[in-house]
């Protein structure tokens, strides 16, 4: 390019002297409101509604009076900085905090219409119907049958071990690793590969039929492959499941969700259409995140 | 040149992205100025019946298109690491279509010059000169505009460039039925007339790419494409 013309050039250049972009100021700090969430976070056909809830460690306001419906079988995926509040959030629809002292959870949760936080509630039927996946693959260390049978048989799901069996082999089957495993069910969980565990995972979370699955950046750990395997299986599960995933791949919300909700110290500041928000975000700091301007 | 500090795209937390993204604009509006040089020179060579600077616009040209290839190169190379979004990825993407609506008027300046080596080898007769001065100046200021635009991300100047398309188009009509007087009050008239014809019709065009590069730029601002939409619409857009 430094072959053109030399008096085009120097009057292309005098042009572009000309064009010295004028920007307005931009404020130093946005100010995010309280509360106030820009986009759409309500839909009419809610799993969950969450109305301002806080969410408290020790003295610490991890969360601010976040409001936001989850839609049934839709995937919607939390992103934000480091200790913006999103695992956190996540981990209030299972009731994830409680087994954390010095948590402390304030606001309407409801799951169904029904409260989450009910004292009376029974958790572990909660965690049946919310079941949840984390960041590191974490088999139990037994064999790859007994990490899926695992859940039907504590909640007396089989009588049979025929129905057990039937069980386990549709859980694989979804998680999409029955064919890698169906002659080595009574290996251990814990000699597979990186990506396999997660998908057993997966497979572990499915096995009690649960209604909504959270997924907390589960494809960190896992390479591209394995990755773009757990990708395909949450594209088949929205359609029977409504899925929550928390995820640092900005890539992979905008590959695998429906809507996007935008995290920023404790507040939800964005949540829209994904197409939307990659974009055009409406928000400032959405725009500043997704883009790469701070992290 | 706009340095890194005020500049929208140059505040990502990797330099090398700011310093990638502002090539490309860079570059973009290098190829930006080229182009309005070279339709410049052809209206002038016309005017002046100069075969010798039509030569050198033909020649330029290859030029312009080489620009293209680089610039799309380097849009594609951007996509391909750093995958843009929001509003780096409006850029990256307008940058692509506005290079070919930039080439595509480095083309026009071209058959501008052809025929104006064609209307000099026939012999000087300055009908019709009057409207193409004229609306070439106006095109040309269009393009102008619309550059600035761009590189002022300036969505409310964009907005006077989609509006002006139509004056052009008026101005057009009006010459194309002046020519055709000419053409009726003496058929030896038609063949020069017709190659004039052809010159207001590749202005015409010019006004059009920039029409196009100014809607590209209220997308880049605003993020709604406003292509194919009354100016209305994008009234109502660029208000918002």
């Amino acid at each position: 390019m430094n072959s053109i013309n030399p008096t085009i050039a120097s009057e292309a250049s005098q042009l572009n002297e000309e064009r010295v972009p004028v920007q307005e100021e931009r404020p130093a700090e946005t100010v995010i409101e309280e509360g106030k969430t820009v986009g759409k976070p309500y839909t009419d056909n809610a799993k969950f509604k969450l109305r301002d809830v806080d969410v408290f460690y020790g003295d610490t306001r991890a969360i601010k009076k976040v409001s936001l419906d989850i839609g049934r079988n839709e995937v919607i995926a939390f992103i934000g900085p480091s200790g913006c509040g999103k695992s956190t959030f996540l981990r209030c629809l299972n009731r994830m905090n409680d087994s954390i002292d010095i948590c402390r959870v304030k606001g309407s949760l409801q799951l169904d219409d029904q409260n989450i936080y009910d004292p009376k509630r029974d958790v572990v039927e909660l965690r049946a119907r919310v079941g949840m996946v984390f960041q590191k693959p974490n088999p139990f260390p037994k064999s790859i049958y007994d990490n899926v049978a695992y859940g039907p048989r504590i909640h007396g799901l089989a009588n049979r071990k025929a129905d057990l069996d039937e069980m386990v082999e549709n859980s694989l089957r979804k998680a999409g690793l029955w064919e890698e495993v169906k002659d080595r069910l009574d290996a251990t969980a814990t000699g597979m590969s990186g990506g396999q565990q997660q998908r057993l995972c997966i497979a572990r979370a499915i096995a009690v039929s649960p209604e909504v699955i959270l997924m907390d950046e589960p494809c960190s750990a896992l390479d591209p492959i394995a990755t773009a395997k757990v990708e395909e299986l949450i594209a088949e599960m929205s359609e029977s499941y409504t899925i929550v995933i928390v995820t640092h791949s900005m890539q992979q919300a905008a590959r695998v969700s429906h809507r996007t909700a935008y995290f920023h110290l404790g507040h939800l500041v964005e949540v829209n259409e994904t197409n939307k928000v990659f974009t055009s975000p409406e928000h400032e700091l959405t725009e500043s995140y997704i883009t790469g301007r701070f992290g | 040149m706009p340095t890194k500090k005020d500049d929208v795209y140059g505040d990502h937390i990797s330099h090398k992205f700011n310093d990638e993204l502002m090539e490309l604009k860079t570059e973009f509006l290098k190829m930006g100025g080229m182009v309005e040089a070279q339709v410049e020179n052809a209206i002038q060579a016309l005017v002046d019946g100069d075969g010798h600077m039509a030569d050198e616009i033909r020649a330029n040209d290859k030029k312009v298109d080489r620009m293209e290839v680089e610039i799309d190169e380097e849009a594609t190379l951007i996509i391909a690491r750093r995958q843009p979004t929001a509003r780096d990825l409006r850029l990256v993407i307008s940058v692509i279509k506005m290079v070919a609506d930039l080439e595509r008027v480095g083309d026009e300046a071209k058959k501008i010059a052809k025929l104006a080596i064609k209307l000099q080898e026939e012999g000087q007769a300055p009908r019709g000169y009057v409207e193409v001065r004229h609306i070439g100046t106006h095109v040309l200021s269009m393009l102008h505009d619309a550059l600035d635009a761009f590189a002022r991300l300036d969505s409310e100047q964009a907005l006077r460039i989609m509006k002006e398309d139509k004056r052009v188009d008026e101005e057009y009509q009006a010459a194309a039925r002046t020519l055709l007087t000419f053409m009726m009050e003496d058929t030896r008239n038609i063949s020069r007339c017709m190659s004039v014809m052809w010159v207001l019709r590749a202005l015409e065009r010019v006004g059009d790419h920039a029409c196009n590069i100014a809607e590209n730029v209220i997308f880049m601002v605003k993020g709604e494409d406003v292509r194919h939409t009354p100016v209305e619409e994008a009234e109502k857009v660029v208000g918002r």
